[in-house]
């Protein structure tokens, strides 16, 4: 397995929305850095930027200046330097939405392989990766069941599970815990926090839920278009959380 | 790579299936409407394959006997009998009615051909070919030969005019241009039936020659008598089929008779060309056009199945270009939806076709070759009615998948 390297970093990135007398600057000086193996929160309120800057972050749209440094390769620089978003989206960055938005004619195991297999693995090994990473997630038991048969719990873990698929230096996470309970989103915080660790990735986490907040080491605030770095708890997700996950299980 | 449209008509069966099965209905009704031109052109060829004629001799001017009325003395038939390379030469009479059945238990009548033929000659063209029953006319009057289609079994009593005719014999596939079976009779009483007028309208033509003074003249003994039995009797036919002798080609013998002033003869190829290039022509574009608007009405019920079938896919549309699904990925995800409809509907309408084709009262004939350019037209129109669901996914921005 390789590791990968550097976490993502975001210099002075900016984003215009129009043109002229109607631009709107929804992003004006970002700076963010999130190392391998970390989980940061992005939070701030409506309207303050977090979707453009998720959308930026995951190669979705274009923003009007900065640069993105993804791993140890730098990805926008004032301009897109990759021809190929759609691959750079598949291959480096994972996505988890705030419903699973699970592909419902693809059984678990299949929405886990999509990834690897669209990247071009073929599909038996693609499907024994998917495998390996349901049982990291406690969900191998459901492998062949529809995306409908599962619980809430389960959609999210195995939305987890496709986002680790091909194995990306950074995971965005758009508000991944908010349909859940406080038990399940914090069982989905520890989940996301142990697989940041185990596969080294750099999960970025943005979210409202209070419940979650605690959980954090270091938060981003984002506040009309800038972002500002501060100390989080970084509270300790303990046994509640683990049992809640046996229980769905 | 798995198949995505394969999964997801896995996954919605029973809906892919009902509506497959809903466009097979409406694709059947198209093959039908194909089988049923087909099967009036094929009637046509049966109509001057059976006839066993190799040339037409009709009333100078006109596309009879079938296409256009004609009407020839019937001593024609001895003149043209002895032309070179005539190997047989017959009267013919032929004319559409309702035929009733003679019998207390049933009330039945049938629309048919009559065809006045020589009695006791079966080697004639124009004779009914394929005897499956019974058999072939040998008195001059009141016996009848008919198409299985008829619904006339061996021995029932037929009304044709005033006259009780017994079917003696059966055939089958006999039938008109327009596909109605065909009744044959011996050729006097066709003539008569044909050409002649109920007892009322005699006695009243009669009064009417007597009253008539250039008719009725004393000083001419005889003349009356004469006219009305000229008005009673019939001794015209509608054509004369010609089988020429081998060796001898149709237009070679058809030579010499088309130089007589008050014939006009026809080849096998001219009669064809009349038949279906001109008779069932109009027909033809009428179906043509049924064929037309049914391809247009399938295409709209694809084009809206899988565009709201796509609509309904929207979020994980956004998903998997999120993920990085390449939109050829989508775009073919979404044909082979389209053309796995196609595929589904044409069976469902092959299968349909051939089931309720045989029920049809009219011969309608269902081709491979139909079917084949059937089967390739509706996969165009599936593929080309999944071009604006393809438009709306291909338009549909990732961004869709993040809140």
């Amino acid at each position: 397995m390789t590791q990968p390297a550097g976490g993502i970093r975001i210099e002075n990135l900016r984003k215009v929305y129009g043109q002229g007398d109607t631009a709107v600057e929804a992003l004006k000086s970002v700076n963010m850095y999130v190392a391998p193996g970390e989980v940061v929160g992005l939070v701030g309120p409506s309207g303050s930027g977090k979707s453009t800057l998720l959308k930026c972050l995951g190669a979705i749209i274009e923003p009007s200046s900065g640069r993105m440094t993804l791993g140890d390769e730098v990805i926008y620089d004032n301009a897109w330097l990759s021809t190929d978003l759609r691959a750079l989206r598949r291959d480096r960055i994972g996505f988890v939405f705030q419903a699973p938005y699970l592909i419902p004619f693809l059984d678990v195991t299949d929405n886990v392989a999509l990834l690897p297999m669209l990247a071009g693995v073929p599909n038996a090994q693609a499907r024994l990766q998917a495998l390996a990473l349901l049982k990291s997630l406690d969900v191998a038991h459901r492998a062949k069941a529809d995306p409908s048969q599962l619980s809430g719990g389960e959609q999210q873990r195995v939305s987890i599970a496709r986002a680790l698929a091909n194995r990306p230096p950074v995971i965005l996470a758009d508000e991944p815990t908010a349909p859940l309970d406080s038990e399940r989103a914090l069982a989905v915080m520890r989940i996301l926090h142990e697989m940041a660790l185990q596969s080294h990735t750099a999960i970025i986490v943005v979210t409202h839920d209070e419940k979650i907040i605690p959980t954090f080491k270091r938060i981003y605030h984002i506040r009309d278009g800038m972002t500002v770095e501060e100390k989080g708890e970084g509270r300790s997700i303990g046994e509640s959380a683990v049992q809640v996950k046996v229980e769905a299980s | 790579m798995i198949s995505l449209a394969a999964r997801d008509i896995q996954h919605n069966w029973a809906k892919f299936i009902l509506t497959g099965v809903g466009l097979g209905l409406l694709i059947g009704v198209t093959l039908t409407m194909a089988g049923v031109f087909r099967g009036m052109v094929d009637d046509a060829q049966a109509l001057l394959n059976n006839s066993g004629a190799d040339l037409w001799v009709v009333q100078k001017n006109t596309q009879g006997p079938y296409a256009e009325s004609s009407s020839l003395k019937d001593d024609v038939v001895r003149s043209i009998q002895g032309m070179p390379g005539v190997a047989q030469a017959s009267n013919i009479t032929y004319f559409t009615m309702q035929v009733s059945l003679l019998d207390n238990r049933i009330e039945r009548e049938t629309r048919a051909m009559v065809v006045g033929i020589e009695p006791g000659a079966p080697y004639l063209p124009g004779q009914p070919v394929h005897l499956v029953a019974g058999r072939h006319l040998t008195q001059s009057h009141y016996e009848a030969v008919a198409d299985i289609k008829t619904g006339f079994g061996l021995g029932d009593q037929i009304q044709i005019r005033r006259h009780v005719y017994k079917v003696v014999g059966m055939t089958q596939r006999m039938v008109s241009s327009g596909g109605d079976p065909m009744i044959f009779i011996p050729l006097k009483d066709a003539q008569e039936a044909q050409f002649l007028k109920d007892n009322e309208a005699i006695v009243n033509d009669r009064v009417r020659t007597a009253a008539n003074p250039i008719f009725n003249r004393p000083s001419v003994p005889g003349l009356l008598e004469a006219v009305q039995n000229l008005q009673t009797s019939s001794h015209n036919v509608n054509a004369v089929l010609v089988r020429v002798l081998p060796g001898w080609r149709s237009e070679q013998v058809a030579e010499p008779i088309a130089r007589w002033k008050h014939l006009t003869v026809y080849t096998r190829a001219n009669m064809e060309e009349i038949l279906v290039k001109k008779l069932i022509a109009t027909s033809a574009k009428q179906i043509g056009m049924f064929l037309v608007i049914l391809a247009i009405v399938s295409a709209a019920i694809v084009a809206f199945i899988i565009y709201t079938m796509t609509l309904g896919k929207i979020r994980e549309i956004a998903v998997l270009k999120l993920i990085g699904t390449r939109n050829l990925t989508i775009a073919s995800m979404i044909l082979q939806q389209a053309l796995g409809l196609g595929v589904i509907g044409f069976v469902v309408g092959k299968v349909s076709a051939t089931l309720w084709a045989p029920v049809f009262p009219k011969f309608v004939l269902l081709l491979s070759q139909d079917a084949a350019l059937g089967f390739g037209a509706t996969m165009f129109i599936c593929a080309l009615a999944s071009t604006l669901a393809i438009r709306v996914a291909l338009r549909v921005d990732p961004a869709q998948a993040i809140s």
